[in-house]
């Protein structure tokens, strides 16, 4: 697969002392996800559209790629912005791997950004302003 | 979320001190005197500020003669403007609730 060359990839990567099971309702279950995630309209089936509804404002467009109960689950995590500067296309992936105490969990984001200014997808909510402005602060020459 | 950004959040998180390093990443290399001029603080407190500043690797110190010249450590923000950066504290963050709500689940 050839990827753009602004292409950057996050890795997180956990051991969590549950089962396979129970993390896979807590990743799945509408009413369990705003517990921890955001609210949302999810549903486990390839080729659902949902919206990822942060408390700061911003809305995620998803799409669900892949569900493999209790081991994988992608979506798509778009992030629209009316400049097109601050927009970011990416996926993200659930990975579990049972352990002997539990579930190893492997969240990895790969994004896409049309341009080098940078987003504020992220939700660090009453930081983005400032963040901006250290953006418009960064892009100006030394 | 890392360490380096929890060093960089808490340094800026000061009005006062964010302003100075605002004003040195817009105007260039200042002294002491100078970014107290306009600080509306007095100079040990200017001072102050800036060690910690320095400390956190957002401002460097030049000596010249009996004065030293601060300037603006900008490529130090590199990390927090980063989506990736962004990201990971976003997603470290989320986990911690994530472990929360399992915790909970048990019961």
């Amino acid at each position: 697969m050839t990827t753009p060359a602004n292409t950057r990839t996050v890795v997180i990567e956990r051991d969590i002392a549950h089962s396979p099971e129970k993390l896979w309702r807590a990743l799945t279950q509408p009413h369990l996800m705003e517990e921890w995630l955001m609210k949302n309209d999810f549903q486990p089936n390839v080729g659902h559209k949902f919206n990822l509804r942060g408390e700061w404002g911003g809305v995620l467009d998803c799409e669900v790629l892949e569900v493999e109960p209790l081991e994988t689950l992608s979506y798509s995590w778009d992030y629209r912005h009316e400049d097109p500067a601050y927009n970011l296309r990416s996926v993200v992936t659930f990975t579990l791997t049972k352990t002997a105490t539990g579930t190893h969990l492997r969240v990895e984001q790969t994004g896409f950004q049309p341009t080098q200014k940078q987003a504020a997808a992220g939700a660090y909510a009453g930081w983005n302003q400032f963040l901006e402005k250290l953006d418009q602060l960064l892009t100006r020459p030394e | 979320m890392s360490k380096a950004h929890d060093t960089i959040f808490r340094t800026l998180a000061d009005p006062t001190r964010r302003a100075i390093f605002e004003r040195l990443c817009r105007d260039g290399e200042k002294t002491v005197g100078a970014i107290t001029e306009r600080a509306g603080v007095s100079q040990p407190v200017v001072s102050k500020h800036l060690g910690v500043l320095k400390q956190a690797g957002l401002v460097r110190g030049r000596q010249q003669g009996r004065e030293t010249h601060y300037s603006a450590e900008i490529k130090a923000l590199a990390p927090l403007v980063d989506w990736t950066g962004k990201m990971t504290g976003f997603w470290e963050a989320r986990l911690d609730s994530l472990e929360d709500l399992l915790k909970r689940m048990d019961q």
